[in-house]
């Protein structure tokens, strides 16, 4: 496989076509890694236990995605702009309320108003980013996707997007157009010092006051996730917290002195192995 | 495409079309699927269907037998399970194979073909 990355290729209605529609949806290593990608967003969605959700998934492509949502009981409603993507997601008829729609994101979301109860999209709204024929402005059809996404999601719900970001200017291009079209949020990074497992969630929701979740890092194993954590919330802390205080006379008293007197520019005694040292009581 | 996602559907985002709403759908082949009742879901949808634009595509189709008439509001608790199970029949069993969605107000024909409607519009069409 090539290192580069697809959508520096073409149009994905185009890079998406029958044979890499059939490979990426074969590919048990994408399947898997979707899989996953797929379950964190819908735990970032934060549903209600006992609803059954409306939802939307943004490039739902051969449907990896949207089987999970199925198995999370929920009914969704998949966009995508690949034809040969969305043939192999309506062959397979195993979820019966699933519903299709062949529609290119930058052009904006063809529904009525407070539609959904969520959206999720994996690894698609990158594509966006790019223009991929002369009258196409990746800032305005961001503008415009985000501007009627907003439109057609219900109050106090949200939209979580998987995305690769390959720049930092790319990432702040996405969040400011969809804080720019109302949504409040931002990015939920999981386990950031990894290279590989390193996973960005744009986690945008509509209104109302919200806490963005907590990525997940290395150290927060499974193990604690299905508990809250309730030591230290009862402590108080008086006083300054922080620095402790450094005894006078002891060795990094001596050294925080002479590195204060060295800065000042004074002339002081370099650093030695006798610095501090106690003298012995008989010489 | 389901009757579910047709009442949910607008073609708001063409150019100069201000609500787009309803789509007119005309069906030349569809099949009915296997799926079983969702109460909790009609529940929470019912809230958000457009009961009477529901009511009359369902008519259209000569679907609209038990189900309650659109003058007065629908929830989903006072109805019986005969009309719950004709309710999902219609909402999401109906599965649209082929036909067409026109925009009420430009005209504008989305045709449907593998029970995949075709949305996709030229840079100069959209607002």
């Amino acid at each position: 496989m090539s290192n580069q990355r697809p959508e520096h290729t073409g149009p994905p209605e185009l890079y998406y076509n029958e044979t890499e529609s059939s490979k990426y949806a074969s590919n048990s290593h994408i399947v898997k890694i979707q899989t996953d990608m797929a379950e964190r967003a819908i735990e970032l969605l934060a549903l209600p236990e006992d609803k059954v959700g409306y939802l939307l998934d943004l490039g739902c492509g051969s449907g990896i995605s949207g089987d999970v949502i199925t198995a999370h009981g929920h009914v969704w409603v998949g966009l995508d702009v690949s034809l040969p993507m969305l043939q192999i997601n309506k062959e397979d008829d195993e979820d019966p309320t699933k519903d299709l729609i062949l529609r290119d994101m930058g052009s904006g979301m063809p529904f009525r108003a407070g539609t959904f109860d969520g959206a999720i999209s994996i690894s698609a709204i990158q594509w966006l980013c790019h223009a991929n024929s002369s009258d196409q402005n990746p800032r305005k059809r961001l503008h415009r996707f985000f501007q009627s996404l907003y439109a057609c999601m219900g109050r106090g719900t949200r939209a979580v997007f998987q995305f690769y970001p390959e720049n930092e200017q790319q990432s702040d291009l996405i969040m400011s157009q969809a804080m720019r079209a109302g949504f409040n949020g931002g990015l939920v990074v999981d386990f950031p010092t990894s290279t590989k497992a390193k996973k960005v969630y744009l986690v945008l929701m509509t209104g109302g006051v919200q806490q963005l979740p907590k990525a997940l890092t290395e150290e927060s194993e499974a193990a604690e996730r299905g508990q809250v954590q309730n030591i230290g919330r009862r402590v108080f802390q008086t006083g300054k917290k922080g620095k402790e205080r450094i005894v006078k006379g002891s060795k990094a008293w001596i050294d925080a002195k002479r590195e204060r007197a060295q800065k000042q520019g004074r002339d002081v005694r370099e650093e030695s192995k006798y610095s501090g040292r106690k003298r012995k009581t008989k010489w | 495409m389901k009757l579910l996602t047709h009442n949910f559907l607008s073609s708001r985002f063409l150019k100069d079309v201000s609500t787009g709403y309803p789509l007119k759908l005309s069906i030349e082949e569809k099949r009915i699927l296997d799926s079983a009742l969702d109460v909790n879901f009609l529940k929470n949808v019912m809230v958000k269907i457009d009961y009477e634009v529901l009511y009359n595509v369902a008519e259209s189709i000569g679907e609209s037998e038990l189900l309650p008439p659109p003058d007065a509001p629908v929830t989903v608790d006072t109805l019986n399970d005969e009309q719950l199970n004709k309710l999902h029949r219609v909402l999401v069993c109906l599965d649209v194979i082929v036909g067409t969605l026109e925009c009420p107000e430009s005209g504008r024909v989305f045709p449907i073909r593998d029970g995949i409607p075709n949305l996709l519009v030229n840079e100069d069409e959209i607002a």
